[in-house]
């Protein structure tokens, strides 16, 4: 039912900027997730949308409305807090149910929706006790149930998981994701961890410094990053850049970096003959690296000589820390590897996946 | 939108304004425009003359005198008084009921307080026996009792003494909450450099409670200028033993001087407008 | 093993206890001379009008003496100090009822409205924390005159409120301003107005800063002379505890068996509050280190 949008919006604290022209269209039932670096300016658009903020230029819409001075509580809008923001002096069931009270609304129209959000959010043998008797979890499970039970028209969330330990973080990830299905509400998404972007995500928009740097699904971001910042903030462990020259000869197209050469697939070699001769930042993602002895069927490129640094044992791969010549590569193989501290060894470079940016602009290059 | 929010918030804060605009801030300013007037209807300008006559009477140079021993006494007397027991009880453990006890005084009205000591400082002839404690220890000691709320020459120390007994308690815990602020890890990182308790005490506890001590300086050079209660149960503020707001009540009700009583007034005013500054500046550090 | 572990801790601490003897003679010595002014007081106004005159209240307890009521019934009834007593009650409860409601509005507003220069503003409020009331007096006290309210109960309680809001907007404001923003803005969303904000989220979760000014009010208006001196104008009626003592030792400087009983009666309360209720006043010293 309602659709949001930022248009041409600005905001400044005094001299700081804090966002700067942030346009976003975010569609109804949509699940959207503002990602970026802590101090980008995430919570500032969230409070905005929300009526916390005042917007210095620029309109916010909520459906067709302009919301800009329409106080928060007249917004149909409801938000998670990191902190959770549950109120000390009242029980759950009292937390849950404040905002209904606030409208008036008839005590037994009001318990059995107070009921039903505390059981969603399976906290309904809760509701006599005061935030101060929950654990982290069952707070945070309160405030969401207080946010649903309102049925907002927009459902925003500020870092909600970021107060959980790690193996709940994961478990709480995917109970939002169903919530989302189960309410059909736009949802409304912030956090730092690109990780929770991508895995709950329809949209994603990364931010840095107050401004939007790409807006598109997880797996667009992941494939397309439009430059260097999204390329590197997308994906764990991040991807790798080297500067290298492009060069030309008679056996085909190749990459000069610093102490080392590497090859470029024929199917991708009209992607850089544009930049013959000239310095380019390259971007390889760490799977793309493989073992010499455990290249994937139908990669055929010529390994690279490389000095492993480190090893990384996970289980169920290995990330090996890489000199080639005088660039620092992350790969991320096979867990058969062979491959220990100190070693000079071959690595085989997939450069079918490689992204190629502008070294002046960080911008992506490939068309 | 914004105006009408803005007008709410005003309306908020209005009760508050019309107190203090019509109780402090308004008689505030007028005060120190009657301090250039004389007379029972305060219709004469008079220029300074109010302020001439408080700088050269020999009354008033003494007031002026006994609010600067109170200032300078009182305040270190205290201060110190109230590090000291801060320091020692912090080592015991019935910490809470020694400071409960040097705290008490702090709750009592001054005028019970003056009714108090005057019992203390009772003063009969050497002939009779003494009822009162000071003077019958100084005669059990030997000494001939003293009329310590008459006589000139100690009566000052004597009514100082008794604010010293009633404020005590605030510096003590006040000081004592600061003390309870440095992590005992400084500390510790002090002794294991090697540093004795003195050398702990003198280098790292009062560089760090430098701020409390200013806090707890100002508030009793504040209250020392003000004393009023005290003086004026216990003396009324003769036998050379007046203070400005007792000079001023004096001037209000004895003698009927408005004019000369607003220029006290001013007087005080001017010497509490440093200690003023100096709150306003801290808060807005903070 | 254990045995050796606690035998040696003990002739520690026993060394230790002998070392530390001057800090406890000292802090012991020091909180028995502060008993001492107190004692006194308590004591004499037990005791009978002649032997108050002619000895030491200490010797009331190696000497065979009589302890009397009849102190507290002469004060309070033949020197009116059972109405005084009505007096300060009726003077600062209302009193102290009014400058913390007052107070927390106005701080409410300084801590979360949106008050063009509410910072300047504030920062006046700070420095009049300090300023003597000794400068409104006269003309107070002539605007009284001309509304004829000299000599009665509004005429302080307005006063007393007014002379108490720097403190309490003070305090109030500061610990509001403390309070959790995520709590407040929560409300907002969920379709609280500042009213409701105010009463149903900052009003509870301040119950003790406001039971910590209530009770510092209520005792410094309580133990106020001053402000009950000058526009009371003494008449008996409406004079409070510290009024009639003060007037009590001008008229009968040496009738110690009516001085020690009157102030006594004008200390119980504070004691008690102070006994009952000594963490929310300490509190309140605390926050208010700066007032006058
Ligand atoms: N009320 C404020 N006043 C001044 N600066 C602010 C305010 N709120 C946020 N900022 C600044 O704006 C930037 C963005 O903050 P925020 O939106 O909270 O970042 P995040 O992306 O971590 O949520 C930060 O640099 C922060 O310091
Ligand atoms: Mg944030």
């Amino acid at each position: 039912m309602a659709r949001v949008l930022f248009d041409h919006v600005t905001k400044r604290f005094g001299e700081f900027t804090a966002l700067r022209d942030f346009n976003l269209e975010i569609a109804d039932k949509e699940f959207l997730v503002l990602v970026g670096p802590s101090g980008c300016g995430k919570s500032t658009a969230l409070r905005m949308l929300a009526g916390l903020e005042d917007i210095t230029e620029g309109s916010i819409f909520i459906e067709e409305r302009r919301v800009n001075g329409v106080p928060a509580k007249d917004r149909d809008i409801a938000m998670v807090f990191q902190s959770y923001a549950l109120y000390p002096h009242m029980t759950v069931y009292d937390n849950i149910a404040f905002g209904l009270r606030l409208r008036r609304m008839p005590k037994d129209e009001m318990d059995p929706k107070v009921k039903e959000a505390a059981s969603i959010l399976g906290v309904d043998t809760l509701l006599d006790r005061k935030p101060g008797q929950l654990s982290g979890g069952q707070r945070q499970r309160v405030a969401v149930a207080r946010a649903i039970v309102r049925e907002p028209k927009v459902f925003l969330l500020d870092e909600p998981l970021s107060n959980l330990d790690a193996k709940l973080r994961v478990h709480t990830r995917a109970e939002i994701s169903k919530l989302h299905q189960r309410l059909g509400t736009t949802f409304v998404y912030v956090t730092h961890d690109q990780v929770e972007a991508m895995t709950m995500a329809d949209r994603i928009a990364v931010m840095n410094e107050g401004i939007i740097q790409q807006v598109g699904s997880p797996q667009k971001l992941y494939d397309e990053p439009v430059n260097v910042f999204v390329a590197g903030f997308i994906g764990s462990p991040s991807m790798n850049f080297f500067e290298a020259e492009v060069v030309e000869n008679g056996e085909g197209v190749r990459l000069e970096g610093e102490g080392f050469v590497v090859d470029v697939p024929d199917d991708r070699a009209d992607d850089v003959r544009g930049f013959l001769g000239r310095r380019m930042v390259f971007g390889v993602r760490p799977e793309n690296i493989h073992d010499k002895d455990y290249v994937p069927a139908g990669i055929t490129a010529a390994p690279t000589a490389v000095k492993v640094d480190v090893t990384e044992p996970m289980g169920n791969e290995v990330f090996l820390h890489l000199m080639a010549g005088d660039t620092k590569l992350l790969a991320r193989v096979d867990p058969r590897t062979a491959m220990r501290a100190g070693d000079r060894v071959e690595v085989v470079i997939d450069m079918e996946r490689m992204h190629i940016f502008d070294p002046e602009t960080k911008e992506s290059a490939l068309s | 939108m914004r105006t009408r929010l803005v007008t709410a918030a005003w309306l908020w804060v209005l009760p508050a304004f019309v107190l203090l605009g019509v109780f402090l801030v308004y008689p505030v300013v007028n005060t120190v425009y009657l301090s250039f007037f004389s007379g029972r209807d305060m219709s004469t300008f008079v220029g300074l003359d109010n302020y001439v006559y408080l700088v050269t009477h020999p009354e008033t140079i003494t007031v002026f005198r006994n609010n600067l021993l109170w200032l300078v006494l009182f305040t270190a007397t205290t201060v110190a008084l109230g590090l000291l027991l801060a320091v020692l009880s912090n080592q015991v453990r019935y910490e809470a009921l020694a400071k409960a006890i040097i705290f008490i005084p702090m709750a009592v009205s001054f005028t019970a307080a003056a009714v108090i000591w005057r019992f203390m400082y009772i003063f009969r002839p050497p002939q009779f026996e003494q009822t009162g404690v000071v003077n019958a220890a100084f005669t059990a000691l030997g000494f001939d009792p003293i009329p310590w709320i008459t006589n000139p020459s100690v009566n000052n120390y004597a009514l100082i003494a008794a604010g010293i007994w009633m404020w005590t308690g605030f510096a003590l815990v006040v000081i004592s909450a600061g003390l309870k602020g440095i992590s005992a890890e400084v500390l510790e990182a002090a002794r294991v450099d090697g540093a004795n308790e003195i050398q702990i005490f003198w280098h790292v506890i009062l560089p760090m409670l430098r701020s409390v001590l200013v806090v707890v300086a100002v508030t009793l050079i504040i209250n020392s200028l003000k004393v009023f209660d005290l003086v004026y149960v216990m003396t009324f503020g003769n036998f050379a033993t007046d203070v400005l707001a007792n000079r001023m009540f004096k001037e209000m009700f004895t003698f009927g001087n408005f004019g000369r009583a607003s220029a006290v007034a001013v007087v005080l005013l001017l010497a509490i407008v440093p200690m003023m500054l100096s709150n306003v500046r801290r808060f807005r550090r903070e | 093993m254990a045995k050796q572990v606690i035998a040696l801790s003990k002739r520690e601490r026993l060394l230790r206890a002998v070392s530390r003897g001057p800090l406890h003679v000292a802090i012991i010595a020091i909180c028995l001379m502060w008993m001492v002014p107190s004692t006194g007081l308590f004591v004499s106004s037990f005791r009978p009008k002649d032997a108050i005159a002619t000895t030491g209240w200490w010797t009331a307890f190696s000497t065979a003496s009589e302890f009397t009521l009849a102190n507290y019934q002469q004060v309070l009834t033949a020197q009116g100090m059972a109405q005084s007593f009505m007096n300060s009650l009726i003077i600062a409860l209302p009193a102290t009822l009014l400058t913390v409601a007052v107070a927390a509005f106005a701080a409410y507003a300084f801590a979360w409205m949106d008050l063009p220069g509410g910072e300047i503003i504030f920062l006046v409020v700070v420095g009049l924390l300090v300023v003597p009331i000794q400068l409104t007096l006269i003309p107070v006290l002539r605007m009284f005159a001309s509304a004829g309210l000299t000599g009665t109960f509004p005429a302080v309680w307005l006063a007393h409120t007014a002379y108490g809001l720097p403190f309490a907007v003070f305090l109030l404001r500061n610990f509001f301003i403390a309070l959790p923003k995520d709590l407040l803005e929560s409300a907002f969303l969920e379709g609280a107005g500042h009213m409701r904000v105010f009463f149903r989220i900052v009003m509870p979760l301040s119950v003790p800063s406001l039971a910590a000014l209530f009770i510092f009010q209520f005792l410094w208006l309580w133990n106020d002379l001053l402000v009950a001196l000058v526009y009371l104008g003494g008449f008996r009626n409406v004079a409070p505890m510290t009024v009639t003592i003060s007037n009590l030792v001008s008229s009968f400087g040496s009738e110690w068996h009516l001085l020690t009983s009157a102030a006594f009666i004008s200390m119980m309360l504070p004691l008690v509050v102070f006994f009952a209720l000594q963490r929310y006043f300490v509190q309140g010293i605390l926050a208010g280190a700066v007032k006058g």
